[in-house]
């Protein structure tokens, strides 16, 4: 028989996972896919990021060959027009007629636009592709404030992203509150209130009746109740409407108010043809979430596949936890309380602007329903306790009421969910399926995600597998610690805190206070840094020397064979032609292997441990300072040419990048701190794989944090925009001691903001807004470390016993006999082991 | 080993002050790289410098320091630890470096010739 053809219409999120499933059950078809937009699927729920740092390729949700190494023929950039179902055939745009033996329609919504006059106004946008989100951006470059029309879900997110484009920006609703479908009026006034404190206005009871010229902006727009609004850029996020027109067309049965009808096959009024997604109405209802659009697309998989257990599709639930503008906002099953007899609990705290609001059965033994504002670490538990209709505690207002114990709020505990309990509901993942791949070795959350994906979509269960994980492992008998080693029970950052608040000064008082032993490889070094942020004294002073990790201990990187390599301080990555001929002078007179590194200095390696001094000595007097290569510390500020040379630079970067390196050098953290400055948007010192990254504009500095290059790239994320120098570097020093603070140890800032909870918003809180109101105190410490910088190879060159101590033999002037050279292009490099072995064996006779 | 055959000429090699309390140096004993370790209330012990791991010559540099009461030293390669009292490799117990009788008269740290042989080691 002949292989069965499948098209599928849309390549959105669901569509792509409905391919996924065909493929990961083995199906085998010839596949056709039309993809109207000029990209394949990508993730749409975390389409804001586009905004802070992730580009349309980081975006997509397979990678690259997917489509090639499956045979999938991807028809991108082209709409698919009609349906014939007579002949069974697809016509694209692209004037291809395609025929098929089974269709699935996954063509997804489109929000819709009221049919106010003037909506097609230039300027007048609307939120749901990538095309989208670069005419929002382009708008916003000659806009001052904005409109965004719709106070839902997706209207909040809009907004929050005109705000981070530095757009004054209003909410216009119609309704009485925000989120009116999916929070109750308590809940929908407490975020309001969180929205406004944010800057972002919110007009609710408004009806926009048409959209003018403005007279000091863009646009006016009027409304009903005569009250009118300016603004210079409009976002429409007035709900969404399934795409149905193609199916309509073809006569295939569409739903009263829209939407293609399926039964819980997923299949439409025509047997041969499926349709899931947001453009299927099932049961009446459209289901504007991608959850159950996944659940759909794994029922079509296995309906077409006829496989003996396919699965069904019989509703989901509709329960979302959302952080928007930084603020949790969740809301669960009947939140409205409309169920007879339903009664409520509710726990308002306006000063930390917490309202939570739980709906029981009359016979208070169900929970029914739930809101929770501004803190929503419970959404897991407690829709978990929904679904699985767990019984209630005989208080259940116990499970909202704030812990005085220290334990979890929520009185009921993921041991109490069963087995069977859909803990992740993307990605469709049991209580039972977690526990079993802990059992079978994944003891880390990363590893939890990675080998059952859950966790992977919209993240919000995270908490809820970490419980079940941290329970599992409990069961196992593996216990689930934080403490530093078995030295100090406790955590890095409470190790920081002890050595800050009880003004230890060396490794003996906190060990002697704190700690147990002699100590060990992890916490000497650890406590080593933590006294050097906080304190920043000479590292190799005595009471601190046996602290320092190997290489920081004699102030280079160890190589392989046992000698060091030697990096002097190249700020901004600028060097003199004299700087240069003295690198070369020392390179050549100790037969050192030259290399330029990936940080814009020079490296210089084959030192040994008794050379350094003297290669130090002379570096020093050429004006050189130590480059920290070795240490968990400030390594090298890159930086583009910029505007002094480069035709398109807006600012100094050098001039930037120089002044930064000099500021920070010295300064030791959990990780290693790597920076770089931009002289424009081109980007060409690739600030945005940094830790801290700085982009020049017209009207000053763009500061980005938390990037990345090494093992797990990740792109920086924009923190502020058009700052002038001083409040760039305000900034910085907040982000950096702040980092220094709370980080793990060796957690780089990328690691350490992917764990912060309240991520980036919580960071602009503390940075920007100095919510915790410790900027000044963060800034004194900074001040403290910059005021006390000392360069340490000067320091350690100019003390002859701590220069004694540099030798390879306290006894002998011999070097090591066991390094040994060959030359290869031009310079030495360590001999290998079957290079050595002559050597050996010539030694040995003699 | 012969255990009976066994007695040490000691051989002097620096002063107790030439190393930082809980670091170690290299010193050269007869031709051998031996790395003698001072610990912070002044005991000294002596193991081969000689990584087995990374075959590099580096032992004395690495950061010592107790494991459930094994006193140790961590490799500045690739970080395996060593016990100074058997030599022993804590994370893979069939690999062991020497170790050396050491003992320290008026400030004056000396080192035996020979490594103490297997069957004399403490467990
Ligand atoms: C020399 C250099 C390679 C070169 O020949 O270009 C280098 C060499 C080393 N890198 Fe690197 N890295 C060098 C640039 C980089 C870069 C590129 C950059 O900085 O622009 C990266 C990616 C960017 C980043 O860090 O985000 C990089 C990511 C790493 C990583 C992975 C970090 C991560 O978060 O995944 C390590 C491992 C670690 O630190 O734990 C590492 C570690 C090392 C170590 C220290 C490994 C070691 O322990 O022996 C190497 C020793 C260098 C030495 O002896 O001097 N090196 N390394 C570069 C020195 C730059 C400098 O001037 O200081
Ligand atoms: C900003 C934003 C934030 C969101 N946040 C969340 C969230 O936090 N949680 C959540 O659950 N959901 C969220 N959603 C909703 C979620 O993105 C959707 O539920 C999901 O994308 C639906 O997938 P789909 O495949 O049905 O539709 P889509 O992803 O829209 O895909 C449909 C695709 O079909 C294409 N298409 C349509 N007609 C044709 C045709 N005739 N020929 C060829 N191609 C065609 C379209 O161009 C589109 O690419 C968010 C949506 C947006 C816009
Ligand atoms: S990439 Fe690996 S091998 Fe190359 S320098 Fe960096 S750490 Fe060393
Ligand atoms: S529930 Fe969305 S990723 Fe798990």
């Amino acid at each position: 028989m002949a292989r069965q053809k499948l098209v599928v219409i849309g390549n959105g999120m669901v569509g792509q996972k409905f391919l996924e499933a065909i493929v990961e059950a083995g199906g085998d078809f010839d596949i056709t896919v039309f993809g109207e937009e000029p990209r394949a699927a990508y993730d749409r729920v975390h389409l804001s990021e586009y905004f802070t740092g992730r580009s349309a390729d980081d975006l997509l949700l397979a990678p690259a060959d997917f489509y090639a190494q499956h045979a999938i023929n991807l028809k991108l950039g082209v709409k698919a027009t009609a349906i014939d179902r007579e002949a069974r055939t697809v016509t694209g745009s692209d004037g291809s007629s395609v025929p098929y033996d089974h269709l699935v329609l996954a063509t997804g919504s489109f929000p819709f636009v009221p049919p106010v006059p003037g909506h097609d106004r230039a300027h007048v946008h609307v939120y749901r592709t990538i095309e989208d989100l670069d005419a929002i951006r382009a708008s916003a470059a000659s806009a001052r404030t904005g409109v965004v029309i719709g106070g839902g879900l997706l209207g909040l997110e809009a907004a929050k992203a005109l705000r981070d484009l530095g757009i004054e920006t209003n909410v216009v609703e119609f309704a009485p509150r925000l989120m009116a479908v999916q929070i109750d009026e308590g809940g929908g006034a407490m975020l309001r209130r969180k929205i406004e404190a944010l800057g972002v206005y919110v007009h609710t009871n408004r009806n926009t009746k048409e959209i003018v010229d403005g007279e000091a902006a863009r646009h006016r727009l009027n409304f009903a109740d005569g009250t009118v609004l300016e603004c210079d850029m409009l976002v429409f996020s007035a709900g969404i409407r399934p795409q149905d027109a193609l199916a309509k067309a073809s006569g295939v049965e569409v739903g009263p108010r829209g939407g293609i009808v399926v039964d819980d096959q997923c299949r439409t009024s025509d047997p041969s043809i499926y349709a899931i997604g947001e453009c299927a109405l099932w049961s009446g209802r459209i289901y504007g979430l991608v959850a159950p659009g996944y659940e759909m697309a794994k029922a079509a998989a296995q309906q077409i596949m006829a496989l003996p257990d396919a699965a069904l599709f019989q509703g989901a639930d509709m329960s979302t936890k959302l952080k928007l503008m930084g603020v949790d906002v969740a809301s669960i099953g009947d939140a409205h309380a409309q169920t007879p007899g339903a009664k409520s609990y509710a726990w308002i705290d306006e000063p930390n602007g917490v309202y939570k609001r739980i709906v029981v059965s009359s016979d208070n033994k169900r929970l029914l329903g739930a809101v929770l504002v501004g803190e929503a670490s419970d959404y897991g538990t407690l829709l978990q306790v929904m679904l699985n209709g767990v019984a209630l505690p005989a208080q259940p207002e116990s499970m909202i009421l704030p812990a005085t114990d220290g334990k979890s709020s929520a009185g009921i505990g993921v041991d109490a969910l069963p087995d069977t309990a859909q803990i992740c509901s993307c990605n469709a993942v049991s209580k039972r399926e977690l526990c079993k791949a802990v059992r079978e070795g994944a003891h880390t959350v990363a590893a939890l995600k990675d080998c059952t994906k859950a966790g992977t979509t919209c993240g919000g269960c995270v908490p809820l597998v970490t419980q079940v994980m941290n329970s599992e492992l409990k069961k196992l008998g593996v216990e689930v610690k934080k403490d530093l080693c078995e030295h100090f029970a406790h955590t890095r950052q409470e190790l920081y805190h002890l050595v800050r608040v009880g003004k230890l000064k060396t490794f003996d008082e906190v060990r002697n206070k704190h700690g147990v032993g002699l100590g060990c490889d992890i916490c000497k070094p650890t406590i080593g840094s933590i006294l050097a942020s906080c304190w920043n004294d000479y590292v190799l002073k005595d009471e601190h020397a046996g602290l320092q990790d190997s290489n920081d201990h004699v102030l280079a990187n160890i190589q392989k064979d046992g000698t060091y390599s030697v990096v002097p301080r190249i700020p901004g990555g600028e060097v003199t032609p004299d700087g240069l001929l003295a690198i070369a002078t020392v390179a050549k007179k100790y037969d050192l292997y030259t290399k330029i590194t990936g940080g814009q200095r020079i490296d210089l390696f084959g030192a040994r441990l008794e050379q350094l001094p003297l290669i130090w000595e002379e570096l020093i007097a050429a004006g050189f300072e130590s480059g920290h290569a070795y240490g968990k510390s400030l390594r090298t500020v890159k930086s583009c040419v910029g505007s002094t040379w480069c035709r398109f630079g807006v600012q100094d970067s050098v001039g930037m990048a120089i002044l930064i390196e000099n500021r920070y050098k010295g300064l030791r953290a959990p990780h290693k701190l790597k920076m770089a400055v931009s002289g424009c948007t081109r980007e060409c010192a690739e600030a945005q794989s940094k830790d801290v990254g700085v982009i020049a504009t017209e009207k000053g500095w763009n500061l980005y944090v938390c990037g990345n290059g090494g093992m797990k790239p990740r792109h920086a994320e924009l923190l502020a925009s058009d700052l002038d120098d001083v409040t760039l570097l305000r900034y910085i020093d907040r982000f950096y001691m702040f980092y220094i603070r709370t980080a793990d140890r060796l957690q780089r800032t990328s690691t350490w903001r992917d764990n912060l909870e309240g991520g980036l918003d919580y960071l602009k809180q503390v940075i920007i807004e100095d919510s915790l109101g410790i900027g000044a105190e963060l800034e004194a410490e900074m001040a403290l470390v910059i005021g006390t910088y000392q360069d340490e190879w000067r320091t350690t060159v100019e003390d002859p016993v701590k220069r004694a101590r540099f030798r390879a033999f306290l006894n002998s002037d011999a070097a090591d006999d066991n390094v040994v050279f060959v030359r290869e292009r031009g310079q030495v490099r360590p001999a290998s082991a079957d290079e050595k072995a002559p050597v050996a064996a010539v030694k040995e006779e003699a | 080993m012969n255990l009976k055959k066994y007695a040490t000429t000691y051989v002097p090699v620096c002063n107790i002050d030439d190393l930082v309390p809980g670091r170690g140096a290299c010193v050269l004993v007869e031709g051998r790289q031996v790395a003698v370790f001072r610990l912070p209330r002044g005991s000294v012990y002596a193991i081969g410098n000689h990584d087995p791991f990374s075959g590099a010559n580096v032992l004395s540099r690495g950061i010592v320091g107790d494991l459930k009461g094994e006193l140790v030293v961590a490799s500045p390669i690739y970080k395996q630890h060593f016990s100074l009292v058997s030599g022993r490799c804590l994370e893979k117990p069939d690999v062991c470096v020497p170790v050396y009788p050491v003992r320290t008269l008026k400030g004056r740290i000396e080192v035996g010739s020979e490594p103490v042989p297997d069957g004399s080691r403490v467990a």
